[in-house]
């Protein structure tokens, strides 16, 4: 594409949006690895939220206080078992005003 | 909990979800409605454009006070490259009439009168509830849901599971398989605000009127997709979407390919000054008929999303959601009514009556669409874009090069981008699909 896109931020996106976490309990779990499947490493540019990232050791690691829920990861990682997924407790969560 | 038991318990309060309990709620039936969210559509996302026809049928004065933001009377869709499109337009007057026929509307707003519609009808509302189990007797019929919330199971004779594409419930008990990375989509999408004068003038629009723009081409890179731009009262909602299985091979960011959308110099004026007040994600099911799951069973019925009831060729979901929960509900109140179980084999009646319904037959229809699309992605989403924006560029490019030579080249590209061969296979398993 030849228009210029500046350096977007995920987060900047994120913070428009209305939240309630569950502290202490997260929803979506990745499991232990020493390498990340293909699936799971995908994750780290697929995940709309930018939940799912790389750590120092290379694994992948997910921080889902800005997850919106919409089940990409669920669908790529979960029949691998490389991730638990479930929603968050009734009222937990995003919060759309819009939708 | 509670002791007592329902008639029926509704999961969801999206658009399936309200149809169903609506349809019986006020046929006396006594209904308990489950939703995770604070309230119904706070966690609900759509384009959107309602349609008409699908809520007068469950509800013919919705007019009154259905929150509704413009009334359809344009629709383009765009094929793009980089820097142009070319597009085709409809708009009419017709349009403009005491009853219109597709709305957009702002899917929080619109879930929560729903909703009110439901409970006035008589129906029970159960909010920050999310159904964990189901509930099985010793034969294996569903005899009730399990949740969140401390204490009992809650008993009823059927569940009607209207729990949208990401559905744990129904796969978790072995109901239906989870959805395939390449029979979903996922789609980003932004609300933008701006004074309704604004919208009015930039898309040609007075008094409540709506424009909505589809575009294919180059914005996806390669995956198969669409982006759309759909004027509400004071906002524009835009957003992308392409299908799962390609994001994860092409691994490009999804809010990334929305940003591109919103830069493109086609776009960028419609939406410039506005303010993004959120920003959301959500899957679509794209795999059409040859996607659709078991639809009923020993007390249990599925709609909606839930079920891939969902008419991607068409960017249809929530009038395919609400008609099939509409039949549901009016399918197990017949049930009710002749005082038979709710069981599998009179539960079959939701089937037959849905498969003579526009849902199932559409669907049918196009039944080799997805697979298609999906698998030429490449030509339909970017090479034909880009080839057709070439040749209109070419065209409208006064410079000294004959007409006739014009034509020409025009055609020698989309040959030596495609072979010949390619081209009429193409065109014949397009036309095969969308027979
Ligand atoms: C970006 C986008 C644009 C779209 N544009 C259009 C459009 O313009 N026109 C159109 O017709 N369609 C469009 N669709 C499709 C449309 O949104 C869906 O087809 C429709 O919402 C399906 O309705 P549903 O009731 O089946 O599911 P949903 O609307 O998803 O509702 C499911 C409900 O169930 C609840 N739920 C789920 N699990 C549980 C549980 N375990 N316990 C309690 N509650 C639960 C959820 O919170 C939710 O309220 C679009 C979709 C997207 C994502
Ligand atoms: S559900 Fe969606 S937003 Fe949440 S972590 Fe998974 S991919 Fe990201």
């Amino acid at each position: 594409m030849t228009t210029a896109v500046t350096n977007i931020r995920v987060e900047d996106k994120l913070y428009q949006n209305r939240y309630v976490v569950d502290s202490g309990r997260p929803h979506i779990r990745v499991r232990p690895h020493e390498w990340p499947s293909v699936n799971l490493y995908a994750l780290t540019s697929v995940c709309p939220a930018k939940c799912y990232e790389l750590n120092d050791q290379g694994q992948v690691e997910i921080i889902a206080d800005g997850c919106m829920e919409c089940g990409t990861c669920r669908i790529l990682c979960e029949a691998s078992g490389d991730i638990e997924w479930n929603y968050p407790r009734g009222g937990f969560g995003v919060l759309f005003k819009f939708g | 909990m509670t002791e007592e038991k329902f008639d029926v318990i509704v999961i969801g309060a999206g658009m399936a979800g309200n149809a169903a309990a609506y349809t019986m709620a006020s046929r006396g039936m006594k209904v308990l409605q489950l939703e995770r969210g604070e309230y119904p559509g706070s966690k609900n996302v759509q384009g959107a454009i309602m349609y008409a026809d699908m809520l007068e049928k469950i509800m013919p004065d919705f007019r009154d006070d259905a929150p509704l933001e413009r009334h359809l009377v344009e629709q383009r869709f765009w094929m793009m490259d980089d820097t142009s499109h070319i597009g085709m337009q409809y708009r009419s007057d017709d349009f403009n009439e005491s009853r219109p026929n597709r709305y957009t509307v702002i899917r929080a707003q619109f879930d929560k009168w729903f909703s009110r519609k439901v409970r006035e009808a008589g129906a029970t509302l159960l909010c920050e509830t999310t159904a964990t189990e189901l509930v099985r007797d010793p034969k294996g019929k569903v005899i009730g849901v399990r949740t969140d919330r401390a204490g009992e199971a809650i008993l009823a004779d059927v569940v009607v599971l209207a729990e949208g594409v990401n559905g744990l419930l129904g796969t978790r008990a072995g109901l239906r398989d989870t959805p395939k990375p390449e029979t979903v989509a996922l789609a980003v999408k932004e609300m933008h605000f701006l004074p309704e004068e604004v919208i009015d003038q930039r898309f040609g629009l007075k008094a409540n009127e709506g424009c909505v723009i589809e575009a294919a081409g180059t914005i996806t890179r390669n995956m198969a997709g669409l982006a759309f731009l759909y004027t509400n009262k004071e906002s524009i909602s835009i957003g992308i979407g392409c299908l799962v299985s390609e994001f994860a091979v092409t691994m490009e960011s999804p809010y990334d390919l929305l940003e591109r959308f919103k830069n493109h110099p086609s776009v960028k004026p419609l939406i410039a000054g506005s303010e993004v007040k959120e920003y959301a994600a959500h899957l679509i099911p794209e795999g059409g008929y040859k996607a659709i799951p078991p639809l009923f069973g020993h007390g249990w019925v599925v709609v909606g999303d839930a079920a891939q009831l969902n008419n991607a060729v068409h960017r249809e979901g929530s009038n395919l959601a609400m008609t099939s929960g509409r039949i549901a509900g009016e399918a197990i109140a017949q049930i009710k009514n002749r005082k038979k179980p709710m069981i599998k084999e009179n539960l079959s009646l939701y089937k037959s009556m849905l498969e003579q319904s526009f849902v199932i037959k559409d669907l049918r229809k196009y039944k080799d669409m997805p697979a298609l699309l999906h698998t030429n992605s490449r030509n339909f989403f970017t090479t034909y874009p880009k080839l057709l924006s070439q040749a209109a560029q070419s065209f409208m490019r006064v410079d000294s090069t004959p007409k006739l030579d014009k034509e020409r080249a025009a055609t020698a590209a989309f040959i030596k981008a495609r072979s010949r061969l390619g081209l009429v296979s193409d065109a014949v398993r397009l036309a095969l699909a969308w027979r």
